[in-house]
């Protein structure tokens, strides 16, 4: 790296969309054989300077070089004929293609008679293998994998091209440990060849892992560029916020060994609950007030286990008691009406709905569930959406954008809001804090907590097993689609705990993790 | 002055984008060049005896309101990400069960009314069927009404049993022909039951929950959305509406024509709502542009006879004027204008300075 000129330069870009400045007068630089993490708030512009710089968007102002020649791209496709590839926030791929066909789209291995199709997914299948997804079946659809595991997809597809700069953005927001490891392994390899890496992310533990260097944004202004060595983790959150870091710590932790006593009736009891090929009969209990954990590896069975609570797939055996009460949920609609809600970890394909306004998007369970005939006034819905904009501080704060113009952030942050609007008495959260930097998840973590001291029952899941530990009363820990175990949560539980407990299974059972 | 200036350029920018616009530009367009081969063609006659008022437009208005009727609900259907092909067939059926129905009886208000109810309640259910096949069984919406295409024109032949049934009531035939206040009461209906539709869907949050399913039905459904109920009133809603649209076709002449009533009007339906700027990819819509693009659809026709243009043609006629209007629409096309205007602008600028 050193003495080596810059393979990107961007100076003094200015973008700007109606209403925001989204990029003011930024520069960046990456070098070849780095990795640099770009760094700020939800809404800073990090997804603004990739698509600037791979032509998505049209720069108002400013210059790009690329291996010192002036250039302009005309989009992502442009961008990787010249050695860039990318994998933007929202995972694009073909739903309906195999994982193979998407991970090969538009470098099949030709031979005379067209594609080899054997050869193309002998390649295909390298590439998976060096992210640990060896055991796919590359004939599979798309669609029909967890979003962690397309995720991982989309990265081996920008790798297939073997690009000069790589660029990531936020990949391992869906990940969990282990998937990480494998990312960071393969980011070191191909950093060690000279390959330049951008990478996108909001946890600092990775950052500090994998980083050469660091470019932090704030409102979409250039805060500084520095070796990651230089900068602590308090000064880096303070350049990301512009405030102090203390008041942010004060938020998150108080919830630490909190355990909640269960009394009477329990608000939700589900017996054998199940669904073949996705859950194994499992038994669930929540009580009001109390947060339950969902903790396990990729695949292990969280999210179908809260999707059977919530009707979003219909369960084939098993019986749920809500409130005492022998109850069928068998939609969303059916589980929205017994108060229940679901924020869905997919927020691109289960969560917003692109082109309807954010006011359109977080009214939209409550109307739901009131019903078409009966609309909410204008006037319930503006005190419905100041109420949520302002607690959950989306940026930018204007009811009539339409949701995809926030960035992935303030988008999750008004899903969470959609939700909380309904007032449930059963809230399920699979992985809330997707893509929500370190000041939201603190306060996302306290209102979490702050729901439950109300009395809401909490289903919570991430694959941060830290903010598991730090919020629930209790945590089931899953693999391969069943209960592992129950732990009351106490001081003496902590991430490695779960870990072990996964761990310890493993070895008297060699299960497949997928 | 500048910024009254720029705040018309503004204005005249949303407008320009508003598909609907053009489609008022068309109609215009059609009038004005009827008027070029005939400068009459506007004039409106007034009768004193009668109190009717004559004339081409009118005769527009009368020819628009089946036009209007299927298009709205295409509308609504269309919004959900769906397509109705059976409207032209739910016309005719709903045509053929009340003249049926009607040369059996004596020619009252009271059989003119109960044969209405029959036949609308007929058609709506046709509706529904489609909508069950959409919703409940999970058939594409294409494949379901064309179904249903098929088979209505069949059962109008069978309820008719292969005739052209002619029938004799006056009230009925006043829907078609009568007249309220110098215009054609088929026209007033047709308003009044598109306001109505309008205001139903736009004043409730049925028009929310519809986009939504357009949208994204996959968010929607874990948002709460009501799929399957909202899909299932839309398609009984646009049933509905043909069957409304094949009242006023047959009560004008009294008579039904099995092969001919209705007849691919599935088509001008949904050019009328791709016209008034509804995406067929569903989402968005509008049903005040459906109902210019009804209006169109209405004027071109009237056009194409006026000006005599020969019968084998007329397709090619209203293909012409159709692919002018969606390139007129698109984006793309527009910016491709603006682009070399600005580019001459600009080169004149450059010889200037030069
Ligand atoms: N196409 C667009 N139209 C209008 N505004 C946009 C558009 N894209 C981004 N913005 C705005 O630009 C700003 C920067 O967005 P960007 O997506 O770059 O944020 P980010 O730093 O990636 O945030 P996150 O961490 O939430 O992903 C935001 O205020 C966003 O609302
Ligand atoms: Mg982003």
């Amino acid at each position: 790296m050193t003495g080596a000129p810059p393979i990107v330069e961007m100076k003094d870009i200015s973008i700007s969309f109606p209403g925001v400045k989204a990029l003011d007068a930024v520069d960046f630089r990456l070098f070849p054989g780095e990795v640099h993490t770009l760094m700020g708030e939800n809404g800073a512009g990090k997804s603004t300077i990739i698509k600037a710089l791979t032509g998505v968007y049209k720069i108002d102002e400013g210059e790009i070089l690329v291996a010192g020649e002036q250039r302009r791209f005309g989009g992502t496709a442009d961008a990787q004929a010249a050695g860039i590839a990318t994998v933007y926030q929202e995972v694009n791929l073909c739903a309906n293609l195999s994982i193979g066909e998407n991970v090969m789209l538009g470098h099949e291995v030709r031979g005379p008679l067209g594609i080899n199709w054997k050869a193309t997914h002998r390649a295909a299948a390298e590439v998976l293998s060096m992210l640990g997804l060896e055991h796919l079946d590359l004939r599979r659809p798309l669609g029909t994998l967890s979003l962690a595991v397309q995720q991982l997809v989309a990265i081996s597809r920008a790798m297939v091209t073997k690009p000069k700069v790589l660029i990531l953005d936020e990949p391992t927001s869906s990940l969990d440990a282990t998937e990480v490891a494998h990312l960071f392994t393969i980011m070191r390899r191909l950093r060690d060849q000279g390959v330049a890496i951008l990478f996108v992310t909001h946890f600092l533990d990775q950052v500090y892992l994998i980083s050469d260097r660091v470019t932090v944004l704030r409102n979409g202004a250039l805060v500084g560029e520095y070796p990651i060595r230089e900068l602590d983790r308090t000064t880096l959150i303070s350049k990301m916020i512009g405030k102090d870091f203390a008041t942010l710590r004060s938020l998150g932790s108080e919830r630490q060994s909190h355990h909640y006593e269960p009394r009477g009736e329990p608000l939700l009891r589900a017996e054998d609950l199940g669904r073949k090929g996705s859950s194994e009969p499992t038994d669930v209990e929540l009580h009001r007030g109390e947060v339950l954990g969902l903790a396990g590896l990729l695949g292990s069975g969280r999210t179908e286990l809260a999707r059977l609570l919530y009707g979003a797939d219909r369960p084939d055996s098993g019986t749920i008691w809500l409130r005492g009460k022998k109850t069928d949920i068998h939609s969303p609609t059916a589980a929205l009406n017994q108060h229940i809600a679901f924020s869905s970890e997919n927020r691109r394909d289960e969560g917003i709905i692109r082109d309807l306004t954010v006011r359109e998007n977080l009214v939209l369970a409550v109307q739901a569930k009131r019903g078409w005939f009966r609309p909410l006034s204008r006037k319930e819905q503006d005190t419905l959406v100041r109420k949520y904009l302002t607690e959950l501080n989306v940026r930018p704060a204007d009811p009539e954008r339409p949701m995809k113009y926030l960035s992935g952030g303030n988008q999750q942050k008004v899903l969470l809001g959609r939700w909380l609007a309904t007032e449930p008495d059963l809230l399920i959260l699979d992985e809330p804090t997707r893509g929500i930097d370190v000041g939201a998840k603190a306060e996302i973590q306290a209102a979490v907590a702050a729901l439950a001291a109300k009395g809401v029952a909490v289903v919570f899941i991430s694959s941060e097993l830290e903010e598991v530990v730090r919020l629930s009363d209790r945590i089931i820990v899953m693999k391969d689609h069943r209960k592992l175990a129950e732990l009351e949560n106490g001081p003496h539980v902590t991430a490695e705990t779960i870990v072990a407990v996964i761990a310890d299974e493993g070895d008297d059972e060699e299960g497949e993790p997928e | 002055m500048t910024d009254l200036a720029s705040r018309l350029a503004a204005r005249r920018g949303t407008i320009v984008r508003n598909q609907a616009f053009w489609g008022v530009v068309a109609i215009v367009l059609l009038l004005a060049i009827n008027v070029v081969s005939d400068p009459s063609y506007l004039s409106i006659g007034y009768n004193d005896e009668t109190g009717r008022l004559s004339g081409n437009l009118i005769d527009i208005l009368r020819a628009a309101a089946p036009i209007l009727m299927i298009a709205v609900g295409m509308c609504l259907v269309v919004a959900t990400g769906g397509i109705d092909l059976s409207v032209g067939s739910i016309m005719v059926v709903a045509g053929a069960v009340s003249m049926e129905l009607l040369h059996g009886m004596d020619g009252t208000a009271g059989d003119a009314a109960l044969t209405l109810a029959i036949a609308l309640g007929i058609a709506t259910a046709l509706g529904a069927v489609n909508g069950i096949l959409v919703s409940v069984v999970g058939l594409q919406p294409f494949i379901s009404t064309l179904v249903m295409m098929l088979a209505g024109r069949g059962i109008a032949k069978v309820i008719t049993g292969g005739q052209n049934t002619t029938a004799d009531n006056d009230s009925f035939a006043w829907l078609a022909n009568g007249y309220v206040l110098g215009l054609p009461v088929v026209f007033l209906l047709a308003i009044a039951i598109v306001v109505l539709v309008a205001l139903l869907v736009r004043r409730s949050a049925l028009g929310l929950m519809l986009e939504a399913i357009g949208m994204d039905s996959r968010a929607s459904r874990l948002a709460g959305v009501n799929r399957r109920g909202l899909q299932l009133t839309v398609y009984s809603v646009s049933g509905l509406l043909a069957g409304i649209a094949g009242v006023f076709a047959t009560a004008s002449v009294m008579t039904v024509d099995v092969s001919r009533t209705g007849y691919l009007l599935e088509l001008d339906a949904i050019l009328a709502v791709v016209i008034g700027g509804t995406s067929l990819a569903g989402g968005k819509f509008s049903i005040g542009g459906a109902v210019i693009g009804g209006l169109l659809i209405a004027t071109l026709d009237k056009t194409v006879v006026f000006l005599g243009i020969p019968a084998s043609a007329t397709p090619a006629f209203k293909a012409v004027v159709i692919v002018v209007l969606s390139l007129l629409q698109s984006e793309r096309v527009r910016s491709l204008f603006r682009h070399r205007r600005a580019l001459r602008a600009q080169s004149q600028k450059e010889a200037v300075a030069a």
